[in-house]
């Protein structure tokens, strides 16, 4: 009990941070500085819960945006940034996921459902069209008073 | 003393509970009157339990009684009176409490108000929400219970956790928690009972639209406690916890939509069903995501394991039993009114089917690094840049046709006489489009794109209710009388509508947004926006049950002094961990936003400062769909609903 209020508080001091990136760390090319917020935004720091390390002020997060300032500085482009960092850590650093053969359900999953969605509903409109169409035919005793109606109002 | 009755009272509780659900449930299926009429004293009796229950931990709570464990662990004799009254809910074991208190709140609603409803269906339906109440009260029961005792009782609590202790958190759990437990055991309940037509409809509507309601309020709460509590300057992050409360409320806005055409038209019925029963289950599988940890998250608090595969268990029961239900008794539905593509009908399958889609969205995107490891145990990343890829495809066309299909007639509509109703409402979205993009040059492109869409959805809410309320040749004062007279359903549409646009403009507006990092001195000065923050002085001061170190920053526009912000970092007395409380200064829409990252020895304060251009409209957006909401539920229809049990309305006309 005790053990788990401690965890979870730990978790709540760890979502406090209001101090991501720091004054030391910003670069002088505002254009540079620019690509690392952008590039940050989309990498996870990996020790916390569930932060980008732009978001993030653990110590790691730190590390890796000067990581990143550093590659841009020295002139890498962001797929090299990025393919820098998933060869050191995985594809569980970027927050955004790659599209691969272990990844194509959850980009194509919302759309295969719209897709599906839409297919049923097409169905469903073809078959309700086909039943109004093969309405069983008036029987003779509807023809006759409908014959009768038509006069009666023709007269 | 008093905890104890507490305690009895839920006992009792369960009983009436499973009373709740046994014998109107056999007396639906034998048809006996009887049985069926033990529902009602039964839901009345069960409120009143659960409320005597919740009023006894309130006042231990309020009495700061620490040899309740539940108390000691999370509250405080120094805490103010309100802390001490929602910290009742601030943990696991008393929001479980809460969202029981809900339930049964519900089925006691349900058993005053509908008086008019069917008998069996009044007894089917509290019979499947009691079932429900009672897997929660034997749940809080066994597995977290709130009355558990402390002996010896300790001097002092631990405190709640700071970042709890919130104007904003304290309003925004109980807003949450009431769910759309009501709308599932509407659909079950139809089903046990068997007759699922438009009545079943317009009595479900106004119990669904109290819950969006208030999940709408909710969510919105609690995305500004994140925003300036967490001091990230973000208003929504796309964490499980957010997910898990944003996909019911995704699903029950496509529930709203799907029961208007059931209403009206007789028509999707079977999805209806099915999307009562995925709405509830939505938010079961959210609250089992909260509680059990299985995910990782920012704001998850009190999560436990062995919890997690109790309320799974319950998770499996009711969904796996309604969509069995479901599969068994669905087929025999008869088909409805037909319709064609283009028309009112058309329009809200549209809307239910992006709405789904998007659902599907968050839903993969939240669970999928938790199959994908337990498939190949390798791990990947599900953040933010996902969502948003999938999410505003999927939402844009979403909002797009809106002004369209509340234009459309019912049954068969005229597209060519829908445009030129729409015509000038799009003229207008097309000028401020434009009109933005000219002013803002050289900007960020999407956002002039999302205020155009804002304004065509304002503005084509706008033109329904002109459309509506004019006839050729009337005057002014005419319309205005015919505008008086539409229903309040039509305003509460077009209301919700608008709130959509407002949050719309509201996101969109982030775009144009400044943030500055610096390590500032007294005196210095920083920009943000159109205004200047100029810092003034750091210093410590005490409040009810902290100590905090504050900046005072002056908020200048030229050179007059417009405000002043005191951001700041708070140490609570039974906690060691500091919270950061960000500073604000609402100006016209916008804020000014400030957060300290670190007070230097020499009185400089390292801060993080941002201009928000707008951003209050995405909360004051997200409040103007709940009024509209909440207007909706004041029609005549929904207040009446019981007119459709008279001799006129109980027959279709001509059958």
């Amino acid at each position: 009990m005790r053990m788990r209020i401690a965890a979870s508080l730990l978790a709540l001091s760890l979502a406090t941070s209001a101090h991501a990136v720091q004054p030391d760390e910003v670069l002088k090319d505002p254009s540079q500085e620019a690509r690392a917020r952008a590039l940050s935004l989309e990498l996870r720091c990996l020790v916390c819960q569930n932060q980008s390390i732009d978001d993030s002020n653990a110590p790691l997060a730190r590390d890796l945006r000067l990581l990143v300032r550093e590659r841009i500085v020295a002139g890498d482009d962001d797929t090299a940034i990025r393919r820098f960092l998933v060869e050191r850590y995985g594809d569980f650093v970027l927050l955004k996921p790659p599209f691969d053969s272990r990844t194509v359900l959850l980009w194509i999953g919302p759309f295969l459902v719209l897709g599906a969605g839409a297919a049923a509903v097409f169905a469903a409109a073809r078959k309700r069209r086909a039943v109004a169409l093969s309405a069983p035919p008036l029987t003779d005793e509807e023809r006759r008073a409908l014959a009768a109606l038509t006069e009666k109002s023709d007269a | 003393m008093i905890v104890e009755i507490g305690h009895y009272a839920l006992v009792l509780a369960l009983a009436a509970a499973l009373i709740q659900t046994a014998l109107p449930l056999w007396g639906v299926i034998s048809r006996d009157a009887a049985l069926m009429e033990t529902a009602k004293p039964a839901a009345l009796a069960g409120f009143l339990l659960v409320a005597m229950s919740y009023g006894a931990l309130t006042w231990a709570y309020v009495a700061s009684d620490f040899s309740v464990l539940n108390v000691y662990a999370n509250s405080h004799s120094q805490k103010p009176l309100v802390y001490r009254i929602s910290g009742v809910w601030a943990n696991h074991e008393g929001s479980m409490l809460l969202w029981v208190s809900i339930l049964v709140l519900f089925a006691a609603m349900v058993a005053l108000k509908g008086r008019e409803m069917p008998l069996r269906l009044q007894a089917a339906v509290l019979g499947v929400q009691g079932s429900i109440s009672a897997a929660f009260i034997f749940f809080v029961l066994l597995a977290s219970n709130p009355f558990e005792r402390l002996l010896p009782a300790p001097v002092e609590g631990r405190g709640l956790n700071p970042l709890l202790q919130d104007p904003g958190l304290a309003i925004h759990p109980p807003l949450l928690y009431v769910g759309f437990s009501i709308a599932f055991s509407f659909a079950v309940g139809a089903l046990i009972h068997g007759r699922i037509d438009a009545v079943w409809a317009r009595f479900v509507r106004p119990w669904t639209l109290l819950a969006w309601i208030f999940l709408t309020a909710g969510i919105a709460m609690g995305s500004y406690w994140a925003y300036y509590e967490l001091g990230w300057g973000g208003w929504w992050f796309w964490d499980p916890v957010e997910n898990a409360s944003l996909m019911p409320w995704l699903a029950g806005t496509a529930l709203l939509h799907s029961t208007l055409v059931m209403e009206k038209r007789d028509a999707l019925k079977v999805w209806t069903i099915l999307l009562s029963i995925l709405t509830f289950s939505l938010s079961l599988l959210g609250a089992f995501l909260v509680r059990s940890g299985v995910l990782t998250s920012v704001h998850a608090f009190a999560t436990d394991p062995a919890r997690g595969q109790v309320i799974l268990a319950i998770l499996i029961f009711f969904i796996g039993g309604g969509f069995a239900l479901f599969a068994w008794r669905a087929p025999l539905l008869k088909q409805g009114g037909l319709f064609a593509p283009i028309s009112r009908e058309g329009a809200l399958v549209v809307n239910n089917l992006l709405l789904a889609a998007i659902t599907a969205a968050v839903f993969i995107g939240t669970l999928y690094p938790l199959a994908l490891e337990a498939i190949d145990g390798s791990k990947i990343s599900v953040g933010p840049p996902f969502f948003e890829a999938t999410v505003i495809p999927l939402g844009v066309p979403l909002l797009l046709i809106v002004p369209v299909g509340t234009a459309l007639a019912w049954k068969r509509g005229d597209l060519y006489g829908v445009a030129q109703r729409l015509m000038v409402a799009a003229g207008l979205a097309l000028a401020a489009m434009i009109g933005v993009f000219a002013w803002t040059h050289g900007g960020p492109v999407a956002a002039p794109l999302g205020i155009g869409l804002g304004a065509w959805l304002i503005f084509g809410s706008i033109s329904e209710i002109l459309a509506r309320s004019h006839r050729t040749g009337a005057g002014p004062s005419l319309m205005l009388r015919r505008a008086l007279g539409l229903p309040l359903a039509a305003w509460g549409a077009a209301i919700a509508h608008i709130g959509v646009g407002v949050a719309v403009i509201g996101i969109s507006a982030t775009a144009w947004g400044t943030e500055k990092i610096a390590l500032v001195r007294p005196g210095e000065v920083l920009q943000a926006g159109p205004y200047t923050v100029r810092l003034e002085r750091s210093f410590v001061r005490n409040g009810p049950d902290f100590r905090e170190t504050v900046a005072t920053f002056s908020v200048l526009k030229g050179d007059e002094v417009v405000g002043r912000i005191e951001p700041g970092k708070r140490v609570f007395v039974a906690q060691t961990m500091p919270t950061s409380e960000a500073g604000l200064m609402t100006a016209g829409l916008g804020q000014v936003y400030a957060s300290i990252s670190e007070f230097e020895p020499d009185g400089s304060v390292g801060v993080r400062l941002y201009w928000k251009p707008l951003v209050t409209l995405i909360w004051i957006g997200s409040m103007i769909m709940a009024a509209g909401g909440a207007l909706s539920m004041f029609d005549r229809r929904a207040r009446v609903a019981a007119a459709v049990r008279a001799p006129h309305g109980a027959k279709p006309a001509g059958a």
